[in-house]
């Protein structure tokens, strides 16, 4: 019996060192893996306020010397383009892109979510297929199409989709989102007498509206670093979005400066990287529903 | 317009009523059709065409483009190209992705901040600026191997060389694995934490309730998170594009480059479609085997959905 009180504490300091070991081992994983995914966007930054290539290639250290602001102003004007001209492109098409997915993808998810009517099923399936079809097979004959029309060589090839609801993703998003919503303030406002387009603005829209919030921001970060689609159809210099502007910078190989096309990198994120930390629950949140519920 | 269209068909009177949903998914349904549905099937059609743009006739060549690709070097090796980065990047990400998201389930402090910094790169790593950054760093006297130096490691040619060019690109989108992990953050926060005190009970020990009680409950998510990296990844385009050029050697050359070469370089849209079809095909077989192999190892604990 005394043996058994004695062993007893033993047993339980064990356990203790153990799960606190266990406990720093994961810390000391997170913020490894933390400091790894970081770095290059902290190196990145801080080559951009370094003064020349030596520096920048000379150490593992972010941390300029001299930080100066010489790259942002030498770059903006790099290789004889202004790049404010291609911030602005960028959304010239990035604001048509978000207000069109929100309305087209707001329309029909309510229609998937709200209503029985011919061939719902079979459309609802249609469209949850197109997740999977890959961009690759379309790209000839939308291009052979939008070619037809002479849109090539202006944004309509990339805006206009927005406006049907092009992204299934989205769409789905947001018909989870209003199905799992009550529906008791709707039946409320019908025996009111409002029509199934008034219930949607003034009922269904402000309950979903996180999710109709981060569909917009999900959109704006996607298209603001999207490249493929402007490298297929937008052709004259002027018209370069950031991400070709960028490209094409970045490709000059003659006299390369480093901490320029490095600075430009950080102007073309930094909209992103604002939107992200302003609603980052809201999208982590977001995805995460998304994809258990798929 | 329900007025009008009762005109057309009496028989159909308050069609439109009745079926009032379809005229909110209306604007999904005509983008389906003309930008979706139909380049769908013409790039089938272009596919069996010997069709340049720059040619003013274009004949049917029926299989003729596909034999063409599966006996020329340059795109069999392309395929292989595509292949190996999927079943490099696919897996690693997914193990890492749920190593991490597992960690992080445990009772961790700043969860959140851990959380944004892990995603920040799923959300950066497909631009210009971070591809801009990627090639700095790989760079011969760049940070990688700065950072190798201390561990004793040589220089390292990363992308001179057509052995390590592909790993590049492949740790590129590794970095990435922030997305996945959020979906298993949240898969893992579902499991009933009741089942581990069964477990525990029973005295099953960690590295056991891990297998036969996370995973199972998870594979849902597993599922999914396999089969969209896996479309993603043989699909990926920007990182050989931006980065590697396709180099050296055509190491990194992966078949969305070859499209884009064929389609929108020398115009010749008839063997660019029929590479995409080829990939889809790839993609297709691929996707078809995991959701016909779900009934043996996807667990849904309601519906059976």
């Amino acid at each position: 019996m005394a043996a058994v009180t004695q062993a007893k504490p033993k047993y339980v300091m064990r356990r203790k060192t153990r799960s606190f070991l266990s406990t720093c081992f994961r810390y000391i994983v997170l913020i490894l893996v933390g400091i790894l995914m970081f770095y290059p966007m902290l190196w990145m930054f801080g080559a951009s306020l370094k003064e020349n290539n030596n520096e920048i290639f000379a150490t593992i250290n972010f941390i300029p010397k001299h930080p100066s602001l010489q790259a942002y102003v030498k770059g903006w004007t790099a290789s004889g383009f202004n790049f404010g001209v291609f911030m602005l492109n960028t959304y010239k098409v990035v604001i048509p892109k978000v207000i069109g997915t929100v309305i087209s993808s707001v329309l029909t998810a309510y229609g998937f979510s709200r209503f029985e009517f011919i061939g719902k099923k079979a459309m609802f399936a249609l469209m949850m297929s197109t997740l999977f079809l890959p961009q690759v097979v379309l790209n000839v004959p939308q291009f052979l199409l939008f070619t037809s029309w002479g849109w090539v060589d202006t944004y309509k090839p990339l805006i206009v989709p927005t406006f049907f609801a092009g992204e299934a993703y989205f769409v789905f998003m947001l018909t989870q989102f209003m199905r799992s919503v009550s529906r008791e303030m709707e039946e409320a406002a019908e025996i009111d007498g409002c029509n199934s387009l008034k219930r949607l603005l003034y009922v269904v829209v402000p309950v979903v509206k996180p999710a109709v919030v981060s569909c917009a921001l999900f959109q704006f970060m996607w298209s603001s670093n999207d490249f493929q689609g402007p490298l297929i159809y937008v052709n004259t210099t002027a018209k370069y979005t950031a991400s070709l502007g960028l490209r094409i910078i970045a490709d000059t190989e003659t006299g390369f400066e480093w901490n320029q096309v490095l600075a430009l990198s950080v102007i073309t994120i930094i909209p992103t990287l604002i939107v992200f930390f302003a609603a980052q629950d809201q999208f982590v949140e977001g995805i995460a529903a998304g994809g258990v519920k798929g | 317009m329900a007025g009008a269209k009762a005109a057309v068909r009496p028989a159909g009177k308050g069609f439109w009523r009745r079926n009032r949903g379809l005229l909110y998914v209306m604007p999904w349904l005509i983008g389906f059709i003309i930008f979706k549905g139909l380049p769908f099937i013409s790039s089938l059609y272009y596919s069996a065409m010997d069709y340049n743009l720059f040619k003013t006739d274009s004949s049917f060549v029926g299989l003729g483009n596909y034999a063409t690709i599966l006996a020329t070097k340059k795109y069999i090796n392309a395929y292989k190209v595509t292949f190996l980065y999927a079943f490099i990047t696919v897996p690693l990400k997914l193990m890492f992705s749920l190593f991490i998201a597992y960690i992080l389930n445990f009772n961790i402090k700043f969860v959140k901040g851990f959380r944004t910094i892990y995603y920040i790169p799923s959300i950066l790593g497909s631009s210009v600026a971070i591809s801009v950054v990627w090639k700095s760093i790989f760079n011969s006297t760049g940070l990688v191997n700065k950072a190798l130096g201390f561990i004793g490691i040589d220089e390292i040619n990363w992308l001179g060389s057509s052995k390590t060019a592909i790993w590049v690109i492949c740790l590129l989108k590794i970095w990435q694995f922030g997305s996945a992990m959020v979906i298993f953050l949240a898969a893992l926060k579902g499991v009933p934490t009741s089942l581990y005190e069964a477990a525990a009970i029973d005295g099953a020990g960690k590295w056991k309730q891990f297998t036969r009680i996370t995973l199972p409950m998870i594979t849902p998510v597993i599922f999914y998170n396999l089969v969209t990296q896996l479309c993603e990844a043989f699909q990926e385009f920007n990182s050989a594009y931006l980065i590697t050029k396709g180099g050296p050697l055509g190491s990194t050359t992966l078949i969305s480059l070859l499209v884009y070469q064929n389609a929108f370089k020398s115009y010749d849209m008839g063997m660019a479609c029929a590479m995409a079809w080829i990939l889809f095909l790839i993609v297709g077989i691929f996707s078809a085997v995991a959701f016909i192999s779900q009934k043996y190892w996807v667990y849904y604990s309601d519906d059976g959905r």
